[in-house]
C-alpha cells in the first residue's frame, strides 16, 4: 500500500529530520528532500562560531587551573577547595554555552536528516561529561570528531573518535602503558613504586560498543591484547606531567608503548609503535560485525525498536558492499520500504522532543532561554548519558509517566509567550495529524493551552 | 485526602482548587478610580452562575446538574446565585454587585480562540482588530507615569496596544495548570501506552505532592489590591483565569471554579478597603454554554452567558436581564442561550462611568463598530 503523500511528508520533517520548522513547507518530493541535503552539508554551521578548538579549550582550562592553584595557599585546605569549585563552575558554564550552540545550529540547520545523523553517530560514540575534562571537550569532540565524518567513511570516524582527547580521557586511556614498556622498566629500576600498568577500557569499549558489539565472538585476550596495542595512544598537555606539552589532542607517547607484536582474533598484527592499533582498527571497522552493529543501530533509530530483518540485511550490504562509506549506507536508508511506514512507532527522546517542539513553536533562538538545565529536567542531559554506551534508542527508556508530566509542563513553559493559532500551526508541523489531535487541539480554552497540547500530542510525542 | 489532580483525573468531588491559574497585568493612568477586569477563559457556565432557577425549563434541561434553588443562594424571584458564591451574594445583598444575564459579544460561533479574540479586541469579527479594547481605554486617560515594566510572562490582548501598560505575574511556572492537565487526560485516552502513562503519573502526582503551595485565588486578588491600593499605584488591571472549559463532570469544577473567583473578588475588597468604594470589577467570558447538559455531565460550548459588574461604586443589588427564557423556542439556534444584551455595550458604559468617561466617546474608541447604548445608564454611582 503505497503511502499517502502528506504521510510522507511528515516522515521526512519528523522521522528523518528534526521536526517541522513553523515556517516549513512540506517538501514536494520527501525523499529527494533528504537526499539533496547531503550536497549542503555544513560541517561547521554559522551556530558555532564562536565555539573554540579543543585545544584552546584544553589550554584555556590549564591556564586557569594554573591561576587558581597559584590564588589558592598550599596549606588552605578551603582556599584550595573554593579554588576547584571556581574551576567547575568555569567548566559547566563552557558546557551550557555548548549545549545551547548545539540546539541553536537545530533549530537554524537547513540540512535536519544530516544534523540528526551527527547526533546518531555522537551518541553511537558517546562521551559522557561527568569528569571535568569532558565536561569542558564534548561539545568540541562532536565538532571535531563527528561533524566532519558523517559524510564520509566509517573508519575515517573511527580513527578520528578514538584519538579524540575526550574520548581518550573519558574511556582511561591517557596513562595505560604496557607492563613491558619502558616507562615501566625506567619506574622498575628506579625502585618507584608508582603503579603502572595496562587499562583495557578502550579497547573492550570501542570492540563492544564502537565497532563489533558485544558477544560477537572476540574473547577476553583479544581485549587484553587490543589494550597493549592502544597502549601509548595518549594526549598532549591537558593533565598529563609528562614532556610538558601545552597542546591537547592526540599525541603517541612511546615510552607507554607495550613493545612486540600482539594477536587479536587470530590475526597477528606485527606493525610496531602506534600504526600497531591503528592496523586494528581498521580491520576492526571492516568487519561483518560491525556492518551488522551498525546497521542494527541505524535502523532501529529510523525505523523500530526492533526493526525488521530485512531492512538490518540491506544496510549491512550497502555498509559491507561501500566498504563503510556512509552516504551509500543513507541511500540505502532512505531508500527502504519500511523507514515509510505511516505508524509513527519511534518514541522521541526528550533531546528529539526539545528541538522539534522548539522547532514547531517557530523558535529561534535559545539565547535566553536555560536550555541546558531543560534538558536535564527532561531526563536527557546533552552529552552525559553515564554511560560509553550512550542513550538507549527505544521507548522503554523514555516513555515513562513522570517524564511525560515534565513535557507537559515544559510544554506550558515554551508556549506562554507565543500568540500562534495552533489551529494553522498543526497541520504544517504534522503534515500527517490525526483527526483527535486536530479537534483536541482546536477545542482548547485558549491559543497557548492549544499549542500546548499540539506539542505534548501523540502525534508530536513520536516520529 | 484527594489531591486536585485526581480529582480532575477521575471527576470526584471535594478537591481544592487552585483552578484559576490567574495573572495581573496593570495600567497607569492619573485617577482615583479602580477599574479591573477578569476575563473567565475557556466559556463560563452563566446558566449555573446565575441560575434562571424560576425557568420552567431550566431543571429539564440540566437535569443533575441543575442547580437546586434550594441550595442556592436566592437573588430574586427568578435567579439565584451558585452556592460557591458567598462573598458575592454578600455583595449583592450590601448593593455592590450586579448580574447581568443572556449577555453575549457580537461573536456567534463557538471557537474560544475566536472568542477570545472578538471579546478582548472589541472587534466584530475575530482578528479585525489587532489591540485591546483595555488597553484603548487606558488611552481615553491621562497617562501619570512612563516607564512600565512587564514581569508577566505576556500581555493579554485585551491589555495589548499603543497605551503603555505595566504588568506583574507571580511566578508559578513549575507546574502545568489543571486545565492543560485535563485536556492532556482527553487527548491521551484513546492512546494506549500514553494513557497508561498518563494516569500513572497522575495518580503518582496525586500521592506525592500534597496540595503543593500555589497562587491561590486569595493571593492573587491580595496582590492586585496591594497594587491597586497603593497611591501612586497602576488603575486599571485586568486578570485571567482559566479553566472555565466545563465539557465533563461540570459539577464540582464549575464549583472550585467560582469558588476561586468568589475568594479572588473577596479578597481584593478586603485588601484595597476603602478604596473598594472607588473600585469597579467587571467579570466576562467569551460565550456561554449550552442550556442543556451533554452525555458526560457537563456542556458544550453555547451563545449568551452571564457578566457580573462588582464594586464599591456600583449600583448593585439588581440583576440585568431582559430575559429571553428557555424553552425550546426561545433558545438560540434551538441549543443555546439567547443573546438580549450587547457585552460591549455593558463593557463601555460600565468603564466609561466607573472612570468617569463619555460614555459615547468610550463606546467608539473602545469597540468601534459597535451600536452605543443609551438605555444602558446609571450602572455606577458618580
Amino acid at each position: 500500500m503505497a503511502t499517502p503523500p502528506n504521510a510522507d511528508q511528515a516522515i521526512a520533517l519528523n522521522r528523518f529530520g528534526l521536526g517541522a520548522r513553523a515556517d516549513d513547507t512540506a517538501p514536494a518530493d520527501p525523499r529527494q528532500w533528504l537526499l539533496s541535503q547531503m550536497d549542503h552539508y555544513e560541517m561547521a554551521p554559522a551556530a558555532f562560531a564562536s565555539a573554540d578548538t579543543s585545544a584552546k579549550i584544553a589550554s584555556q582550562y590549564r591556564e586557569d587551573r594554573a591561576d587558581l592553584k597559584a590564588d589558592a595557599k598550599d596549606d588552605d585546605a578551603d582556599a584550595k577547595a573554593a579554588a576547584m569549585k571556581a574551576l567547575r563552575q568555569k567548566g559547566q558554564e563552557l558546557y551550557r554555552a555548548e549545549v545551547a550552540m548545539r540546539v541553536a545550529s537545530a533549530l537554524t540547520t537547513p540540512t535536519p536528516f544530516l544534523e540528526r545523523l551527527v547526533y546518531f553517530w555522537s551518541n553511537h560514540f558517546a562521551v559522557s561529561a561527568d569528569k571535568p575534562q569532558v565536561t569542558i571537550l564534548a561539545g568540541a569532540f562532536e565538532r571535531e570528531a563527528i561533524r566532519p565524518h558523517v559524510l564520509g567513511r566509517f573508519e575515517d570516524m573511527l580513527m578520528a573518535v578514538e584519538r579524540h582527547p575526550a574520548m581518550l580521557f573519558f574511556l582511561d586511556q591517557v596513562r595505560s602503558a604496557g607492563p613491558n614498556s619502558k616507562l615501566a622498566d625506567r619506574v622498575e629500576r628506579n625502585g618507584n613504586k608508582r603503579k603502572i600498568g595496562i587499562n583495557e577500557n578502550l579497547a573492550r569499549e570501542i570492540m563492544e560498543l564502537h565497532t563489533l558489539g558485544v558477544r560477537t565472538g572476540y574473547t577476553q585476550g583479544d581485549v587484553t591484547q587490543f589494550a597493549l596495542a592502544l597502549s601509548g595512544w595518549s594526549i598532549g598537555g591537558l593533565n598529563v606531567k609528562t614532556e610538558g606539552d601545552e597542546t591537547a589532542g592526540f599525541k603517541f607517547r612511546p615510552p607507554l608503548h607495550e613493545p612486540g607484536p600482539k594477536t587479536i582474533i587470530g590475526k597477528t598484527y606485527q606493525q610496531q609503535g602506534e600504526g600497531q592499533a591503528r592496523a586494528v582498527l581498521h580491520d576492526l571497522a571492516s568487519s561483518n560485525a560491525t556492518a551488522l552493529h551498525l546497521a542494527t543501530k541505524l535502523a532501529r533509530h529510523f525505523i523500530a525498536d526492533d526493526p525488521p530483518d530485512e531492512a538490518v540485511a540491506a544496510l549491512q550490504a550497502a555498509f559491507v558492499s561501500s566498504r563503510g562509506d556512509l552516504p551509500t549506507v543513507y541511500h540505502t536508508l532512505i531508500d527502504l520500504k519500511a523507514a515509510w511506514t505511516p505508524q509513527q512507532v519511534k518514541f522521541k527522546t526528550p533531546w528529539e522532543w526539545t528541538v522539534s517542539a522548539l522547532r514547531g513553536l517557530g523558535i529561534t533562538t535559545v539565547a535566553d532561554m536555560p536550555v541546558a538545565p531543560m534538558l536535564n529536567q527532561l531526563g536527557q542531559p546533552v552529552w552525559r548519558p553515564r554511560s560509553p554506551a550512550g542513550y538507549d534508542d527505544i521507548a522503554a527508556s523514555w516513555a515513562a509517566p513522570d517524564a511525560l508530566v515534565r513535557r507537559v509542563e515544559v510544554a506550558q513553559r515554551l508556549t506562554r509567550k507565543l500568540d500562534l493559532d495552533p489551529r494553522q500551526l498543526a497541520p504544517r508541523i504534522l503534515p500527517d495529524i490525526s483527526n483527535m489531535t486536530s479537534t483536541e487541539v482546536g477545542r482548547a480554552e485558549s491559543l497557548r493551552t492549544g499549542l500546548a497540547l499540539l506539542i505534548v500530542s501523540p502525534d508530536f510525542q513520536r516520529r | 485526602m484527594i489531591h486536585r489532580r485526581q480529582f480532575l483525573r477521575f471527576a470526584a468531588a471535594g478537591a481544592g482548587s487552585l483552578l484559576l491559574a490567574p495573572h495581573i497585568v496593570f495600567a497607569n493612568v492619573a485617577t482615583e478610580r479602580r477599574f479591573v477586569f477578569i476575563i473567565q477563559r475557556g466559556a463560563a457556565d452563566g446558566l449555573n452562575t446565575v441560575v434562571p432557577y424560576a425557568d420552567p425549563a431550566y431543571a429539564g434541561l440540566r437535569g443533575d446538574l441543575a442547580i437546586d434553588p434550594a441550595t442556592a443562594l436566592k437573588l430574586d424571584g427568578t435567579f439565584a446565585l451558585h452556592s460557591s458564591l458567598a462573598e458575592l451574594a454578600k455583595m449583592y445583598s450590601a448593593k455592590q454587585a450586579l448580574f447581568v444575564q443572556a449577555v453575549a459579544s457580537p461573536y456567534r460561533d463557538r471557537s474560544h480562540f475566536d472568542g477570545q479574540n472578538v471579546l478582548e479586541t472589541g472587534g466584530v469579527n475575530p482578528y479585525q482588530l489587532k489591540d485591546g479594547w483595555l488597553n484603548r481605554l487606558v488611552s481615553l486617560m491621562p497617562k501619570s507615569r512612563g516607564d512600565a515594566i512587564a514581569f508577566a510572562p505576556t500581555i493579554p490582548l485585551a491589555l495589548r496596544g499603543s497605551a503603555e501598560v505595566t504588568s506583574y505575574a507571580p511566578s508559578n511556572l513549575k507546574d502545568a495548570d489543571d486545565d492543560l492537565l485535563t485536556r492532556v487526560s482527553t487527548l491521551y485516552d484513546a492512546d494506549p501506552q500514553l494513557h497508561a502513562l498518563w494516569s500513572e503519573a497522575m495518580q503518582a502526582r496525586g500521592l506525592a505532592d500534597q496540595q503543593k503551595a500555589g497562587q491561590s485565588p486569595q493571593d492573587v486578588g491580595r496582590t492586585a489590591a496591594t497594587f491597586l491600593g497603593r497611591a501612586d499605584g497602576p488603575r486599571i488591571a485586568m486578570i485571567e483565569t482559566n479553566g472555565w472549559d466545563t465539557h465533563s463532570a461540570q459539577a464540582g469544577r464549575l464549583g472550585n471554579q467560582l469558588r476561586g473567583l468568589d475568594a479572588l473578588i473577596g479578597a481584593l475588597r478586603d485588601g484595597l478597603g476603602d478604596n473598594w468604594n472607588q473600585t469597579t470589577v467587571f467579570v466576562a467570558t467569551e460565550f456561554g454554554r449550552t442550556a442543556a447538559a451533554n452525555g458526560t455531565q457537563g456542556t458544550d460550548h453555547g451563545t449568551a452567558s452571564a457578566a457580573m459588574v462588582v464594586g464599591g461604586a456600583v449600583k448593585g443589588g439588581r440583576i440585568l436581564s431582559d430575559w429571553p427564557g428557555l424553552s425550546a423556542k426561545a433558545l438560540y439556534e434551538g441549543r443555546d442561550l439567547a443573546p438580549t444584551l450587547d457585552l460591549d455595550a455593558l463593557i463601555a458604559t460600565v468603564a466609561a462611568e466607573s472612570l468617569h468617561l463619555d460614555p459615547e466617546l468610550t463606546m467608539r474608541t473602545l469597540f468601534p463598530d459597535r451600536p452605543f447604548n443609551k438605555a444602558l445608564s446609571g450602572l455606577i454611582s458618580a
